[in-house]
């Protein structure tokens, strides 16, 4: 019988805010799988709840970071380094925008609106993946996650389209880059969900539906759906496939009316 | 089974982190019981998923969520979307 088996080893999850996150479904199933949990949290706000969650998980450990600032990266990974040794996976679950700048016209985004954006939702992955790479002794697989509006245009999606694009073309560089070392990079590409940040987005309700209306499965994406395709990414079963931006969105994407 | 009163009251007390005694149905989210915007979308979800059950399919749409200012708000919009005492 097939089995999978991930203990032994450590996934990095950055992007937990609360129960209904995409990151904390995928941290659930990793556990699971036997792998020990790292959860990253942005601030000092989210150290509550996180750290609820945590107790959930077999032996999870907790660290605070800000993605956007480098000297913090930097104090992190050492952190890892002497709490965890090695990473083996890391998922890379962080997005932001201007809650302005997630509705109304695309013209309006302001220029620190759109710096932001793109900073922390696509830059980041460049020096997660460094960082990470650098206690990925043995291989390793980083998981992104990304939306359709990256090559179509959904309105109210506005600059995280335009962040989602430099992601997943990030995917494919670092891809490149890392592949020789036996580092894969992919991305999934989920259709709607609820959770607290994709509810923030002017038009989100309109998504959902038109995935339950269109899509060939006919509904929307639950966070099982997604977490079952990360854990598909962060183990050997997925070790021929990097660079990839996999579609969970229940066939919405390949529909043309 | 707690009333409709007492179950928005403890999604309030639980994810604002403010005392029972705070919340009335005249306080304010933003005004009195501190909360941010992501609050504000936190514990509308909160009430969609405490709210719904196989009767009823609680969902409260952005322009809902905008008139929802008041702890007595939710009650009354929960009331009126069906829900049972």
């Amino acid at each position: 019988m097939f089995q999978i088996d991930l203990s032994g080893k450590n996934a990095l999850v950055y992007g937990v805010a609360n129960h209904r996150s995409i990151a904390w479904s995928i941290a659930k199933i990793l556990s699971d799988a036997g792998a020990r949990i790292g959860l990253v949290y942005q601030n000092d706000r989210l150290r509550e709840p996180v750290e609820q969650l945590s107790s959930e998980l077999n032996d999870a450990l907790l660290f605070e970071c800000d993605v956007t600032d480098d000297d913090q990266l930097v104090a992190l990974h050492k952190d890892i380094s002497s709490q965890m040794g090695s990473l083996s996976i890391v998922v890379h679950s962080i997005a932001f925008a201007d809650r302005n700048d997630l509705g109304g016209d695309f013209s309006n985004t302001g220029r620190d609106g759109f710096r932001m954006a793109l900073e922390v939702s696509a830059f980041s992955l460049l020096p997660v993946t460094k960082y990470a790479s650098e206690l990925m002794t043995d291989g390793g697989s980083i998981i992104a996650m990304t939306f359709l509006a990256s090559e179509r245009v959904f309105p109210g999606y506005n600059v995280m389209g335009t962040a989602k694009a430099a992601l997943e073309n990030s995917v494919r560089q670092l891809s490149a880059e890392y592949g020789p070392r036996n580092i894969r990079i992919n991305a999934i590409s989920a259709g709607p969900v609820d959770t607290l940040s994709s509810r923030v987005i002017s038009g989100y309700r309109d998504m959902k539906k038109f995935h339950e209306e269109r899509s060939p499965l006919g509904r929307s994406i639950t966070l099982e759906d997604v977490a079952g395709t990360a854990l598909y990414l962060a183990t050997d079963l997925s070790s021929g496939v990097t660079g990839a931006v996999l579609p969970v969105d229940a066939g919405y994407s390949i529909m043309g009316i | 089974m707690s009333s409709i009163v007492e179950r928005v009251t403890d999604i309030v007390v639980d994810k604002l982190g403010v005392e029972e005694d705070q919340v009335t149905l005249e306080a304010s989210f933003t005004e009195h019981l501190n909360a941010d915007s992501l609050d504000l979308v936190e514990l509308i979800m909160a009430f969609e998923e405490e709210f719904s059950d196989t009767d009823v399919q609680v969902e409260i749409t952005d322009e809902d969520a905008e008139k929802i200012l008041t702890v007595g708000d939710a009650v009354e919009f929960l009331k009126n979307a069906g829900v049972k005492e």
